[in-house]
């Protein structure tokens, strides 16, 4: 009860805070010469973004490269020692694969099916489109725990002897063929991709929604034009519909990448990293909970965050873009 | 024309039950989930739930796996969940809100520069701040005696300055919109920027704002890492919970099932409540 109290105490407060925050800024630099007051008014609204940007995500971040140097402790510089090691481990090496499996197929894959998706919800009414899409669209709003709990229970494998509740395996039973434990079969990553289903699943809707209000906003001129030349469906789809969202297409693109190469919480709830699945996020937060290891997690941090910046370029270049179609 | 009208209607049948048939398949996982949490304990490990799903009067339905849940601690967690997510989603709104109108009202040195390196911020992940920052803390409170690691206020802290890139990034696109004219006049007439901050453009933002706050609130609310790293065990919230009851699959799948669905309500009526707002956020680049 106390805890709730303390929380509604905090968000009044909260607000009330920082309002006056910004007032005692604005204070503050009214009181400095008409100049000068002129050159720091934006500051007056920005500093404490800038703050909270510089002391929470920008200071540790570099704090971070540098402790990807240091031994265990973070303590003794140690050269690129915890490159090294990374690098001749195999286990390492097996984690950078299963994040390029993610990467290759998790977005080519949440695209294609929000097109799809996206393009059925079209033909089918207003009526019958907001409900089924409202169903696609639903796992975007839990989280990637619950999720986890949802697809394990559809992967599940009762030891022999016991009774079949897993709902593939009655599947593949009731189709004559043995049931698997799915989660542990490593052969040719079999497992990645069962966990990467469980992504699909929770980003396909927000691919298919966003997808299906671009189509939404070709002209129908563009359409009628090719229908008229003799072109069917399939080449209207392709020739004159596509080239016309691929803007929506690459930022669907880039946004599931971005989030799969960040990729954790799924892996950690389904199997703990074991059985060949661990991805860069899982074995971050496996080198620093579990081995305490401040050197060697930073290390796999700064690779994560290496593989991701020319995301970072891309995605400062379409935000140039945005604005100048603007 | 009857023949066009035909196929067209051909076409639209097709289109249904295709769909049809793939949110059959989206919805099966879940809805087992909640069939099995509904279930007694024996006959949930004697049968599959679809047993359950085509023979409904033949079973024991119970509400008993929600009552173990919630003795497991699922509503303390529910509570924590709540006190953790409503600040940190208020909070980053307000700062994000007033830096977005320096961004896009007010003339300055290294704008461009400053923005540009927010929209790279945008895809920084988490991970590289996490042991820096709770190192910090700790450092707080043994030599300052600010205690926040281990309280809400550590978590409001992460995840507001993690949502500030997206918020003053979304908020600015959506204030660029707004007609400059307006704050021109409002010059004139004598207000200040502060002024026309809190009484004309904060009041007009509130669609942008409103939907970035769905956003930000689920993406709060589904959030473990934080939580885990800088609340954690004495204040546990609902995606922690529910991963100490996966380890105990021992317990049987129903306890699982029913935590689940007791962390999946309000993102529930969150989502279909609010979906209108939802997907226009989307639509306008409210991503993570």
């Amino acid at each position: 009860m106390n805890d709730i109290l303390f929380g509604i105490g905090a968000i009044i407060l909260g607000i009330a805070a920082s309002w006056g925050l910004y007032w005692v800024l604005d204070f503050l630099v009214r009181l400095l010469p008409a100049k000068t007051q002129e050159r720091l008014r934006a500051f007056s609204f920005l500093l404490p973004a800038l703050v909270l940007l510089i002391l929470i995500s920008v200071i540790p971040f570099f704090q971070t490269i540098v402790w990807s140097f240091f031994d265990k402790k973070g303590k003794e510089f140690i050269g690129v020692e915890n490159y090294v090691t990374l690098f001749t481990d195999n286990n390492f090496l097996g984690i950078l694969l299963n994040n390029f499996l993610w990467v290759a197929f998790v977005p080519v894959i949440t695209v294609g099916f929000g097109l799809i998706a996206a393009n059925l919800s079209n033909n089918v009414g207003p009526r019958r489109e907001k409900i089924m899409k409202s169903l696609i669209f639903m796992p975007m709003s839990i989280s990637f725990v619950s999720a986890a709990t949802i697809w394990a229970y559809f992967y599940e494998s009762p030891p022999p002897g016991r009774p079949q509740i897993g709902l593939l395996n009655a599947i593949v039973e009731a189709f004559g063929g043995e049931a698997q434990s799915w989660l542990l079969m490593d052969a040719g990553r079999l497992n990645s991709f069962f966990l990467m289903i469980v992504v699909v699943w929770l980003n396909a809707g927000f691919s298919m929604v966003m997808l299906s209000s671009a189509i939404k906003a070709v002209p129908e001129e563009t359409i009628e034009a090719a229908r008229i030349d003799g072109a069917g469906p399939f080449k209207i789809f392709t020739g004159v519909i596509i080239p016309q969202i691929r803007g929506t297409i690459m930022s669907v693109f880039i946004t599931t990448v971005i989030g799969v190469m960040k990729i954790f919480d799924i892996v950690l709830a389904m199997t703990g990293g074991n059985f060949n699945t661990s991805v860069l996020g899982y074995e971050y937060y496996r080198l620093f909970f579990v081995e305490s290891n401040i050197g060697g997690s930073a290390a796999v941090v700064s690779i994560l965050c290496i593989l991701i910046a020319p995301l970072m370029w891309l995605q400062i270049r379409t935000a140039k873009f945005q604005e100048e179609i603007r | 024309m009857s023949t066009f009208l035909n196929k067209l209607r051909a076409a639209k049948l097709g289109s249904t039950l295709t769909l049809l048939a793939l949110v059959l398949v989206w919805s099966t996982p879940t809805v087992g989930l909640l069939i099995t949490s509904l279930r007694e304990r024996d006959e949930a490990a004697a049968s599959g739930w679809w047993t359950a799903l085509f023979d409904p009067f033949n079973q024991v339905w119970s509400w008993e796996s929600y009552q173990k849940a919630i003795d497991g601690g699922m509503l303390e967690a529910l509570l924590n969940t709540i006190v953790i997510s409503v600040p940190a989603t208020i909070l980053p709104l307000i700062i994000a809100a007033n830096a977005a109108f320096a961004f896009t009202f007010i003339e300055f040195k290294g704008r461009e520069v400053m923005f540009a390196a927010l929209v790279a911020l945008m895809v920084l992940p988490l991970q590289s701040a996490l042991i820096p920052v709770l190192k910090g803390m700790v450092w707080l409170k043994k030599n300052v005696g600010i205690d926040i690691v281990g309280n809400f206020a550590a978590a409001w802290i992460m995840h507001a300055a993690f949502a500030l890139p997206l918020a003053i990034y979304i908020l600015r696109n959506f204030m660029m919109t707004l007609p400059t004219s307006l704050i021109e006049a409002a010059r004139i007439d004598g207000a200040s920027y502060y002024q026309i901050f809190w009484k004309l453009i904060l009041p007009m933002s509130m669609p942008s704002i409103a939907s970035f706050a769905i956003f930000q609130f689920l993406w709060v609310w589904n959030d473990y890492l934080i939580a885990f790293i800088f609340v954690g065990e004495q204040k546990s919230v609902m995606t922690y919970k529910l991963l100490r009851l996966i380890g105990q699959y021992g317990d049987g799948w129903q306890t699982v099932a029913a935590g689940s669905f007791i962390a999946l309500i309000v993102p529930l009526m969150v989502f279909f409540g609010l979906q209108r707002y939802f997907v226009r956020g989307l639509t306008a680049g409210a991503v993570k």
